[in-house]
């Protein structure tokens, strides 16, 4: 279909420069907005450009410092979300708002208990949207049984059992496969011929391109401008980062060399004993990159720690160069070689309160060169963080800036300043851009290849499908703790889509040595 | 990223199908399962065994014992039921065997170890060490199920006010000064006003009051609760060991409540066993038979408990529906400290008649255990404090007739059973997911 000009009318919804400071930051800085009924507006902008907390005062979670919010021409002022949402917004959060241990039903029902008529109508409710967009939800499933994709249709459900007019997505793809994107988009679409106004909050650009209406982007917490759904990529890009950018990884085709992990038949059970990890096997061998693609929470977390030595009930083999790392600790496997970019670098990678040269040799604290007869030397290590604050471009104040206080860039260039630091066997990185804005992640990515390059055998696991294809070599699937098919990078991204959704893709290769997948 | 041509180049013509296409996704995520046998259980069992075999068996007393059944009052009288202790001992270990080979053949065969089996294993042991302890001896049964009623009801009535603080995301660490202030101001006021109803209204009055603190503290100024609680219920200590030695001493009329009457219920007060144990208790206990169910019932089944177990579990998830979190949060605490207060009342205006310094002696960190091991549920935490209350009377019965264990054993009886069992029983155990976390809104 064509995108007809949206029917020109008064916008259901203005926002006027809209300011919200968080101490000294300044999230959004005088932004206007105006969304109509029966469009479908995009707000496209970084990590950090303050999509979500502008969207949050709207909602009325944050007050803004200035600005108003016009619904149909009328001034409003929201004392909270139950405001907003009496007034017709409804919300599909970031960060999903459902409580885990509730049923559908008691979800849709919280809050709204009277206007829905108990658990019975909320029950209702619930089957009555779902017949509406063809969704299969079960009122009785409680929400922690329920993948992230039927997750987030419960959100939807509940945004619609409230009759909102404005109904916003907060980068509701970011959790989805391909396929499950195309299906959201297919019903954000239903919603907006309805006549519903759509907020669409995305950094995603193809996905932007896809859908919207019209676009409004926002950087460092202002607006830039519009931009016509028809604009190229890049120019969305560079509209975005400020700046023309670099949308393809350079890498040339992988030389291999002897280095290699093989892990085989690789099961890890969690706490309940359920198999997180399934009898995988897979090998990567030195001067290439083996990504790890999957929704997130398919085992690929405790793939990765069970290299790592982080997680404890592992059974089969895991072996770098001849050497099985089952059973080492973390000290050994780190001795061994393997470099590792945990997943969250807040939680698992930095020390926020410590200092950079701090962060920089906390892997080193056993011995030479940094300690010395059970004490720092202090000389040494600042030498160290000055030359690595250099090399990997951290801006910062000085090496003895708390990396708490870094962007989430920079942060991770401590970590990569530090995990390439040692000389390396195996090179392991977990969600390495997640959250970074454009310029990090292009320095993030050429390290990576850098690495391969360097003749050791790279891990990236990466939720991000876009990264996926850009650094892979080879492309391992997974999905319920197997490992549904290692395929080459130029597989189509439908393939890789259903295979995401546990589907073995004829044509996808049995993922070798032999074994390792699951029925 | 990339440049790779996206798939969806020509987007509203790819994407606008029906997604009822899609295949369904009503299916719930299920992981594989690794068989792992736990072998905690019949272990256990067969330890408890052992020394059942060394103490009943090997250990075992001449004579034989007088289970009296039977009360004053009972419409039919039943017969005493007098069991030798040598053979008693032999059957009991010998099913004792039995169950754990049960239990063992259960996990080797990876089958569910049900409620039942630890519930007979208990029951038989109780039963064994009961014919042991009264060789030659008569033990009232209806007495020691009296007993265990009376004993459980200040930590039913703790563990209830635990239940609601903490599935409304506030750990009540203050049960203890809540019992206890409601037992000082439940004596005080009774005495004073001659009414022993205006003295339970005190009792729950005090421990609102112990629960507001807490509540202030946790919700508006986000102090660690753990330590709130620890501190109130020192606090209470110091303050009514104060009051009580430097009033209630000097005048005594202030600490001589009216104990409140007993009350049968006609007709079924007369059934043997039972009818004594649960039916010839004061108003007190007849509350708590109506609140526990009603809490039950109220957490599960209505908005309030719908709205109480949201802010416990995810209050941001719970503020973007419009519940105000910390204003429910805040009274629901409060409401807690009322039933926990009642409870404090039972001490002075049921059972002993009169305040004593430190009379709550550490139940209320009983009641805060029978919430955790009662899994944050009404119900099972009403049956940890009826098993903790059982094992008290067990120690007082036994006391009373002169068992052959030493006393100062015996006064850890209670805790050991609790102990035990709750290492036997303990599953999943889950706390609301935001309890103890304070909920600071932007
Ligand atoms: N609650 C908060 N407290 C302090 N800073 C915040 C808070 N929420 C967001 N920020 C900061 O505000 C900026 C914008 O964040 P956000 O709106 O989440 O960005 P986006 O959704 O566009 O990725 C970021 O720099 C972020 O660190
Ligand atoms: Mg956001």
């Amino acid at each position: 279909m064509t995108v007809e000009p949206t029917p020109l009318g008064a916008p259901t919804l203005e926002l006027r420069g809209i300011t919200k400071r968080f101490g000294a930051l300044t999230a959004n800085d005088h932004i206007d907005l105006e969304v109509r009924a029966g469009e479908i507006h995009c707000l496209l902008g970084e990590n950090g450009a303050g999509k979500s907390t502008l969207m949050n005062v709207l909602y009325g979670l944050y007050r803004a410092e200035e600005g108003e919010i016009l619904l149909d021409g009328e001034p409003q002022s929201f004392a909270g979300p139950g405001d907003a949402m009496r007034a017709g917004i409804g919300m599909v959060h970031q960060h999903f708002m459902l409580i885990p241990v509730f049923t559908v039903a008691e979800n849709v029902l919280l809050g709204h208990e009277r206007e829905l008529g108990g658990l019975s109508g909320a029950r209702q409710k619930v089957r009555e949207i779902s017949q509406r967009f063809g969704f299969h939800v079960d009122p009785d499933a409680r929400i922690e049984d329920l993948p992230v994709g039927v997750q987030q249709r419960v959100e939807i459900i509940k945004a619609l059992s409230q009759d909102a007019k404005v109904l916003v997505f907060d980068e509701p793809t970011a959790v989805l496969t391909p396929q499950e994107t195309d299906e959201l988009m297919a019903i954000m679409q239903q919603l907006r011929d309805e006549g519903t106004a759509i907020v669409f909050i995305t950094h995603k650009l193809r996905e932007v391109r896809a859908i919207a209406d019209r676009i409004t982007v926002i950087r460092l917490g202002k607006v830039v401008g519009q931009a016509s759904p028809e604009s190229s990529t890049t120019e969305l890009a560079s509209m975005m980062v400020g700046r023309a950018v670099e949308l393809t990884v350079q890498k040339n085709p992988p030389v291999l060399t002897d280095n290699a992990l093989v892990v085989s038949n690789l099961t890890v059970l969690d706490a309940l004993g359920q198999k997180v990890v399934n009898d995988v096997s897979f090998t990567v061998r030195g001067g290439e990159v083996l990504c790890i693609a999957g929704v997130q929470g398919n085992g690929q977390t405790e793939l990765t720690e069970a290299i790592l030595g982080l997680q404890h009930r592992v059974t089969g083999s895991i072996d770098l160069n001849g050497n099985e790392l089952i059973g080492d600790s973390v000290r050994e496997v780190l001795d061994a070689g393997v470099g590792f970019v945990p997943e969250d670098r807040k939680v698992d990678g930095l020390v926020g309160d410590f200092s950079i040269a701090e962060n920089l040799m906390l892997d080193r604290y056993s011995g030479a060169p940094f300690v010395r007869a059970g004490t720092v030397d202090r000389e040494e290590r600042d030498r160290f963080a000055a030359e690595k604050l250099e090399s990997f471009d951290i801006r910062a104040q000085g090496i003895e800036t708390p990396v708490g206080t870094l962007s989430g860039g920079n942060q991770q260039k401590v970590v990569l300043a530090r995990e390439l630091g040692r000389p390396l066997a195996l090179f392991v990185a977990s969600q390495p851009t997640r959250g970074l804005d454009v310029g990090s992640i292009e320095f993030v990515h050429s390290q990576i290849i850098a690495t391969r390059d360097a003749g050791i055998p790279v891990i990236v696991v990466s939720t991000e499908l876009d990264e996926v294809v850009g650094l892979a070599d080879r492309i391992a699937v997974m999905y319920r703790g197997g490992i549904v098919g290692i395929v080459p990078a130029d597989t189509s991204r439908d393939t890789l889509g259903l295979m995401m959704a546990g589907e073995r893709v004829a044509g996808a290769p049995n993922p070798e040595p032999s074994k390792g997948a699951v029925a | 990223m990339t440049t790779q041509q996206p798939t969806a180049a020509q987007p509203h013509a790819e994407t606008t199908q029906q997604p009822t296409a899609a295949q369904p996704h009503a299916e719930t995520i299920e992981l594989e399962r690794a068989v792992v046998k736990h072998w905690k259980a019949p272990v256990s069992y067969a330890v408890l065994t052992l020394v059942a075999l060394v103490l009943f068996v090997v250990a075992s007393r001449d004579g034989s014992t007088t289970l009296r059944l039977a009360s004053v009052g009972d419409f039919v009288a039943l017969p005493d039921a007098v069991l030798p202790v040598r053979a008693t001992g032999i059957v009991v270990v010998v099913l004792l065997a039995a169950l754990t080979a049960v239990s063992t053949w259960l996990v080797a065969t990876v089958r569910k170890q049900g409620f039942w089996l630890p519930l007979a294993f208990g029951v038989l042991f109780v039963v064994a060490f009961l014919v042991w302890a009264g060789a030659d001896k008569m033990i009232p049964i209806p007495g020691l199920l009296f007993a265990t009623v009376g004993l459980s009801v200040p930590l039913i009535f703790g563990a209830m006010g635990g239940v609601i603080s903490e599935r409304a995301g506030v750990v009540n660490i203050a049960i203890e000064a809540q019992l206890l202030s409601g037992a000082f101001s439940g004596a005080v006021i009774a005495s004073s006003t001659g009414s022993a109803v205006l003295g339970i209204l005190g009792a729950m009055l005090a421990g609102v009051l112990v629960s507001m603190v807490l509540a202030v503290f946790a919700i508006r100024y986000f102090v660690e609760q753990v330590i709130v609680g620890v501190v109130l219920n020192v606090l209470v200590v110091g303050l009514t060991n104060f009051l009580y030695s430097s009033v209630l001493t000097a005048n005594p009329a202030l600490n001589s409540p009216d104990r409140l009457p007993r009350i049968p219920i006609p007709g079924i007060e007369t059934i043997p066993i039972i009818g004594p144990a649960l039916f010839e208790h004061t108003v007190i206990v007849y509350a708590m038979f109506i609140i526990v169910p009603v809490i039950a019932w109220g957490l599960f089944k209505t908005t309030w408990g719908l709205r109480l177990r949201a802010i416990g579990e995810h209050p941001l998830a719970a503020d973007t529906v419009g519940i105000k979190v910390n204003r429910l949060r805040f009274w629901n605490v409060a409401l807690a400290g009322a039933v926990a207060g009642l409870g404090g009342a039972y001490f002075t205006l049921d059972t002993t008649g009169a305040f004593n310094r430190e009379m709550t002696a550490g139940l209320g960190y009983i009641a805060l255990a029978a919430v955790i091991f009662g899994q944050w549920h009404p119900l099972k935490a009403t049956a940890a404090a009826l098993l903790f209350g059982f094992a008290s009377a067990l120690q007082q019965t036994l006391g009373a007739i002169g068992s052959p264990v030493p006393s100062e054993f015996m006064l850890m009886l209670p805790y050991v059973i609790t102990l035990l069992a709750v290492a036997g029983f303990i599953g999943q155990s889950r706390a609301p997911a935001a309890s103890g976390k304070p909920y600071i809104k932007q």
